[in-house]
């Protein structure tokens, strides 16, 4: 029995928070299409677009460039490119959106990979007249192995087709095809102008003949990650252990990365898997009955049991794995390459331990993110698959089923960088 | 599942942008204090550093804080906001620290070219000096992304080398939420828990939760001169110019820092609900409408950021 459907929230008006990366290269119409959203839903302010003007001016450029929004370091702005991930707000009264705005090209595989990681959906672009090109191809691979769940392809310039019905379907129907074996939890091709506003905020008046929602509307009523993961069991990492009295009992402070936890609700604790119950719960310092993915809680519990930072309590029923070795696909991060048989931490949930890379078994082709054989040097942006040994054990889980327990980062010891994020296959 | 779940149907309360906001900011601030050895948090008496000590309070009550605060004073301050400062602390019974500008003045370690200069930028200066005094290796501060475009990149976990300089160039991706603020000695880790909070997020948190700011930061009738798009304070530190006309106007400030520097916006906004729909009808940045500093140059925040500003 699944608890889908079962788990509701009560007077969904403000539906919280969605993250969503954006990907693609310069004239594809992604800034475009971002500076389109701030714009049109107010969140662009007049001494902004003053400076965008004069920087415009400056540079040469007729009109102005809302591409210009999103390129904000000076060495980025010498070079004319972009080279790290921004973020951008906006909000609608029904939620708040996190944009993470990847860079298309150089270190492309690493900046989609930290804006994944953390999203809920992916908005591609395509432009309608160059239809389905490798590199959207790659992204929606990439979103997908990084666990996205939701994608929308925004097929754009749609203007510059005079709005044609057939194309887009002709390029739609590419897409679909595509992506139908990745099997996104949602999928949709919407045809539109970012420069022309048609289909993202406003729908406009050329696409009289597309009846699905614009980008905005399909935004808004995505579900978001946390409320997904609410259905799946139990995980909650120990952050921090609160006894401000002697006298009085522990409470165990951290974040339910996944599922549910109730008032009276059994619980394993793991390294050691001793049982137990859950006394009391409070979320954001007030007591409550249930909380779930998402919510930063204080949790007592019946029984007195050691448990310390880093600890995992979990649902009894559905245990996560114990591994001593990982099978594990790695994005590599670091200018340093990848040291075959190399030491480094692993940082999983709040425990880090000791890892050795064992073996390299094979590689991703960075384009078609096909499986080959493992040859060269591991340099940053390549994805492999690795065997990683551990000094102590963790709890995991496979990243596809619980993104929390099945994400991990290497950290190496000597320079405190981190050079890998890892997902348990 | 638990056999406790599958017999109930479990209706959850709504989470609202501000209850996602506010966990994900209690989650930081719980890191800092399981990761880092000897953290401080820096609280200026503004209105983002008095929401940082409300997540604080909900991250770490009954217990106390983790973490001392520590106030950089650079001397030319709005009375009001020190003494919010000063009963703020005393109220929740946490220790703070203050080091001032006027002592690197002193010890030459700040020069500033007339009594009078933005001594906004020289805070850097005392902030690094304290954080080796002290030997601080996390410094927990209430910037946001959405304040400026050098922002807009910075990590929630923002790494600065033995010179506090940040290369942005250099910063550690940051995936999930796994944070690394793993630091060598001399080292340390900027942490931003209200990174994703906009103005408006903030405004709206303060009005929830009813947080007590500085009275400057509501409508008050106080003598300004225009300058370069600017309603500039006339105060002993910044007086009118020669030709300028000094008139009274009923201002708020949106953002509060150094005398010389900060300028309030024309409103008639007294409460929190009023500031809110101001807000959300804003055509200038906070930034843009309030602070000759970042007026300068297009990468100004970007350059102070590197040199160890906040």
């Amino acid at each position: 029995m699944s608890l889908l459907g079962e788990i509701e929230r009560s007077q969904v008006v403000d539906r919280g928070v969605l993250r969503f990366v954006t990907a693609g290269s310069v004239d594809d119409g992604k800034s475009t299409l971002i500076g389109r959203l701030l714009y049109d839903s107010r969140a662009i302010q007049q001494d902004q677009l003053a400076a965008l003007e004069r920087a415009s001016v400056r540079r040469g450029i007729g009109e102005i460039d809302l591409s210009l929004l999103t390129d904000g370091l000076e060495a980025e702005r010498e070079q004319g490119i972009t080279i790290d991930v921004a973020y951008r707000y906006f909000a609608t009264p029904r939620r708040k959106f996190i944009i993470a705005d990847a860079p298309g090209h150089e270190q492309y595989t690493r900046n989609m990979a930290t804006g994944a990681s953390t999203a809920d959906a992916a908005v591609l672009l395509v432009d309608v007249r160059k239809r389905l090109v490798e590199q959207t191809r790659r992204h929606l691979l990439l979103a997908r192995l990084l666990g996205v769940r939701h994608a929308i392809v925004f097929a754009n310039k749609m203007d510059l087709v005079g709005y044609s019905q057939a194309i887009f379907e002709a390029v739609r129907d590419e897409i679909v095809a595509f992506a139908a074996p990745l099997a996104f939890a949602t999928f949709d091709v919407l045809p539109g102008s970012a420069l022309r506003g048609d289909m993202v905020v406003e729908r406009g008046a050329h696409l009289g003949w597309f009846d699905g929602p614009t980008l905005l509307e399909r935004l808004e009523s995505l579900d978001s990650s946390a409320e997904e993961a609410a259905s799946a069991p139990l995980r909650f990492p120990v952050q921090l252990v609160s006894r401000p009295q002697a006298a009085t009992a522990r409470s165990y402070l951290g974040r339910i990365e996944s599922g549910v936890i109730a008032r009276g609700d059994e619980v394993q604790v793991f390294p050691g898997g001793r049982r137990t119950r859950v006394r009391a719960l409070a979320v954001q310092g007030a007591p409550r009955e249930v909380a779930a993915a998402g919510d930063s809680v204080s949790v007592a519990l019946a029984d007195d049991i050691d448990i310390a930072r880093g600890d995992l309590i979990v649902d009894p029923q559905i245990p996560p794995r114990e591994a001593r070795a990982l099978e594990a696909t790695l994005v590599w991060l670091d200018m340093e390459p990848l040291r075959p048989g190399g030491r480094y931490l692993v940082q999983h949930a709040t425990r880090r331990t000791l890892g050795r890379i064992r073996t390299v078994t094979s590689r991703r082709d960075v384009h078609t993110l096909g499986e080959c054989p493992a040859e060269g040097a591991v340099a940053a942006n390549d994805i492999v698959r690795v065997q990683l040994a551990l000094q102590a054990p963790l709890y995991v889980d496979r990243y596809e089923a619980v993104r929390a327990t099945g994400a991990f980062i290497l950290i190496d010891e000597a320079t405190n960088r981190t050079v890998a994020a890892g997902m348990v296959q | 599942m638990s056999a406790v779940l599958a017999e109930r149907r479990v209706v959850l309360p709504a989470r609202s942008h501000l209850d996602w906001l506010e966990s994900e900011a209690i989650y930081i601030l719980r890191e800092v204090a399981g990761q880092c050895q000897n953290p401080v948090l820096l609280f200026s008496g503004g209105k983002d550093s008095a929401v940082l000590l409300r997540l604080a309070e909900k991250a770490f009550r009954p217990g106390g804080f983790p973490f001392p605060l520590m106030h950089i004073d650079t001397g030319h301050n709005f009375p009001e906001v020190i003494a919010f400062r000063d009963r703020r602390a005393a109220e929740l019974g946490e220790r703070l620290i203050v080091r001032s500008v006027e002592d690197s003045i002193r010890r030459g370690t700040v020069r500033p070219r007339t009594q009078t200069d933005s001594r906004n930028a020289a805070q850097s200066v005392t902030l690094l000096e304290a954080i080796g005094e002290f030997g601080f290796d996390a410094a927990i501060g209430g910037a946001r992304r959405d304040e400026e475009k050098a922002r807009a990149k910075e990590r929630l976990f923002s790494f600065r080398d033995e010179f506090g300089q940040w290369d942005p160039r250099s910063q550690r991706p940051e995936l999930w939420n796994l944070y690394n603020a793993r630091v060598h000695a001399g080292e340390h880790v900027r942490v931003f828990p209200i990174s994703n909070w906009t103005e408006l997020d903030v405004w709206q948190y303060i009005g929830r939760e009813t947080i007590d700011l500085p009275p400057i930061y509501y409508a008050h009738r106080r003598p300004v001169v225009r300058r370069r798009g600017l309603l500039v304070p006339v105060t002993p530190l910044t007086p009118p110019r020669a030709g300028e006309t000094v008139e009274e106007l009923s201002v708020r400030f949106r953002t509060v820092g150094d005398v010389s520097c900060t300028c309030p916006v024309a409103s008639s906004a007294a409460s929190v609900e009023q500031i809110v729909a101001e807000t959300i009808d804003a055509t200038l940045t906070e930034r843009g409408a309030t602070r000759m500093d970042d007026q300068t140059s297009e990468a100004s925040m970007e350059r102070r950021k590197r040199e160890g500003y906040f």
